[in-house]
């Protein structure tokens, strides 16, 4: 057997398992989504069909939300955490890795133990002000549960960052009179941006997509995967779903194609 | 910009440095360096020498008791964004997200130079460190040479009152690092800064250096103009670091050491039951057999290009390294004479 041939049988395995379960079931998606009454144009109807778009635009909103709120919360934490070393910050990392190990039910829960209506805060806030603050069943509550999954993510992807930087940087910036503040602006910032858009892609994604958590808080929540789920269990509209799940797919890897090209096009201007 | 008078005098005053773990890198030095001066801590790794330019760049604190003056004034709590000091790192450090010449503008935007004004010196800097169509490259288009004239025309860029070098050639090959070398030193001397130059290599310690600093295991082991601690070493590691040595070992009577090839005369020689002294190669001089006061035998010769180093056995209680012009014939076996005059016989302090 000459070595190509063996090359190539080598990746047959691969082969058969991504036909099978990724390329074969994308496009009967594709082609389940062109199936409903309006044929192809039910692709349009996640843009055209005002609740669909308002539901869009509320999911992407949402998962920009949750992916700046969570590089700036993460970036802090990680660099100080990759920094410092202090008794108790190994128990520190393990605790605020912890969430990776829940899946998004077991997280929508711990939101409403906090902010539904027996939760923590209400009960704090019926205590002090008379009034019963309860957020868990809404998009805010959906926010503080992707915030809580997306930052652990996050943080390890900037501890490795930091850890990477040239500490030599810095100082050549600061025996050039650069405070703090402008260390960080001009060199440390710039130096973790790769890392910002890798990480800040996941945690966009994920919150795209998240399903789990949104189930567990459901009622007041327009996001797209539930909307995917009520068509397709619900409704029984395949068509929809389907053409909705490819939009939802679309979408998310077109704003994080645009990302991509804005960061690495901004490295390179700032360069 | 104001004319900053080019160079601050810097002193150090019981500067040491024992770090977390408790190892100590520095002990208690104190040093001074002239207005405009460039003194080289020269020393093997570990001996302390980028701890005390760390320290007097403001980037580590010295132990309680240390200060380090400028012009003075003490700076030992000042940071080293307020000391105004240019510093060239081994590893260049230049910002990789800028171009060539935000890089050199990087320390005057700082300062809240004009845009113009920052051009100009830019384009100076530019001239005077031989990068110029290099303004708009990015860092990792560079060459390792010119990343070190960029690194150099950043930290000069903010007229700093002191200049620290921490090897800024150690990282390129040997024929650029020579070239470089010279050009550093004519650049050095046209700027007229208070220079601080870290090395581990005695060549270069010997070209820029008006002072040389020789350190061992986080001590000053002697300081000195380069031909000071060249001809005149304070003890055998400075003589055996810097250039090639002959370390001697035998008894002085009557004013002259006595070894197994001959007598030899040494300057104001004590009486002594076991002497250290230190002979140079190049002082050596291969004479016929019989015709100096030392006789040996032919070791070994290689050539070395400009000269030949000659090994000579059974003159001393070692072999002796001679360096001798290319003129001499001398061939393996061959029985030679060696000519040392007396002031070329270096005493060393006896060591255990």
């Amino acid at each position: 057997m000459s070595q190509k041939s063996f090359v190539w049988l080598c990746l047959l395995p691969l082969a058969v398992v991504t036909s099978a379960f990724f390329m074969l079931p994308m496009a009967r998606l594709v082609v389940a989504g062109a199936e409903g009454p309006h044929g192809l144009a039910g692709y349009l109807a996640i843009l055209t069909e005002g609740r669909y778009r308002a539901t869009l635009i509320n999911t992407v909103l949402l998962a920009a939300a949750t992916t700046v709120v969570t590089l700036i919360v993460a970036t802090i934490a990680g660099m100080f955490l990759q920094r410092h070393r202090f008794p108790g910050r190994a128990v520190l990392i393990a605790m605020l890795t912890f969430p990776l190990a829940f899946p998004g039910v077991v997280v929508g829960f711990m939101i409403i133990l906090l902010a539904g209506r027996q939760g923590l805060i209400g009960d704090l806030s019926n205590r002090i002000f008379g009034e019963k603050f309860v957020f868990a069943y809404s998009i805010y509550g959906l926010f503080l549960g992707y915030l809580y999954f997306s930052i652990p993510r996050v943080i390890l992807t900037i501890m490795a960052a930091v850890q990477k930087l040239d500490v030599g940087l810095e100082e050549a910036a600061r025996s050039l009179g650069a405070s703090p503040w402008a260390v960080q602006r001009d060199v440390v910032l710039p130096a973790l941006a790769p890392a910002f858009v890798a990480s800040g892609a996941i945690a966009f994604a994920t919150a795209m997509g998240a399903f789990g958590t949104a189930f567990t808080l459901a009622t007041n929540i327009d996001v797209l995967p539930m909307l995917i789920y009520t068509e397709f269990t619900l409704a029984a509209n395949f068509a929809t779903s389907a053409a909705l799940s490819v939009g939802l797919g679309l979408i998310t890897w077109l704003i994080l194609a645009l990302a991509r090209t804005f960061s690495g096009s901004a490295v390179a201007a700032a360069g | 910009m104001s004319t900053t008078s080019h160079g601050a005098a810097v002193r150090i005053e019981a500067c040491g440095k024992t770090f977390a773990d408790g190892t100590r890198a520095l002990d208690p030095a104190t040093l001074d360096i002239a207005r405009g001066e460039t003194l080289v801590l020269l020393g093997p790794s570990g001996c302390g020498k980028t701890t005390m330019l760390r320290i007097i760049a403001g980037l580590e604190l010295p132990d309680a008791g240390g200060k380090v003056l400028f012009d003075g004034k003490d700076m030992t709590s000042v940071p080293i964004e307020r000391r105004n000091v240019g510093m060239v790192f081994q590893s260049y450090a230049l910002f990789p997200n800028m171009t060539v010449a935000d890089n050199i503008a990087y320390g005057l935007k700082i300062r809240g130079v004009a845009r113009d004004e920052r051009a100009a010196r830019v384009a100076e800097l530019v001239a005077l460190t031989n990068i110029t169509g290099l303004e708009n490259r990015r860092i990792e288009q560079l060459s390792g040479g010119q990343r070190q004239r960029v690194a150099l025309a950043r930290a000069v860029a903010i007229r700093p009152g002191i200049l620290l070098l921490d090897e800024p050639l150690t990282a390129l090959d040997a024929a650029l690092r020579d070239r470089l070398r010279s050009e550093l030193n004519r650049l050095l001397r046209a700027l007229g800064i208070t220079t601080i130059y870290v090395t581990h290599d005695q060549a270069e310690a010997m070209e820029l250096g008006d002072r040389i600093v020789v350190m061992r295991k986080g001590a000053i082991a002697q300081i000195g103009t380069p031909r000071e601690v060249y001809f005149a070493p304070k003890d055998r590691f400075v003589a055996e670091f810097i250039g090639a040595a002959n370390i001697v070992e035998a008894p002085i009577e009557n004013g002259a050491l006595t070894l197994p090839g001959g007598r030899l005369q040494v300057e104001g020689g004590p009486t002594s039951a076991n002497a250290t002294v230190m002979i140079r190669p190049e002082t050596i001089r291969v004479v016929d057999a019989g015709g100096g006061r030392l006789a040996g035998i032919v070791d070994s010769v290689s050539f070395i290009g400009d000269r030949q180093r000659i090994v000579v056995s059974g003159a001393s209680s070692k072999p002796l390294n001679v360096d001798a012009p290319n003129t001499i014939q001398a061939k393996v076996g061959d029985r030679i004479g060696l000519s040392i005059t007396p002031d070329a016989v270096r005493l060393l302090p006896s060591e255990p």
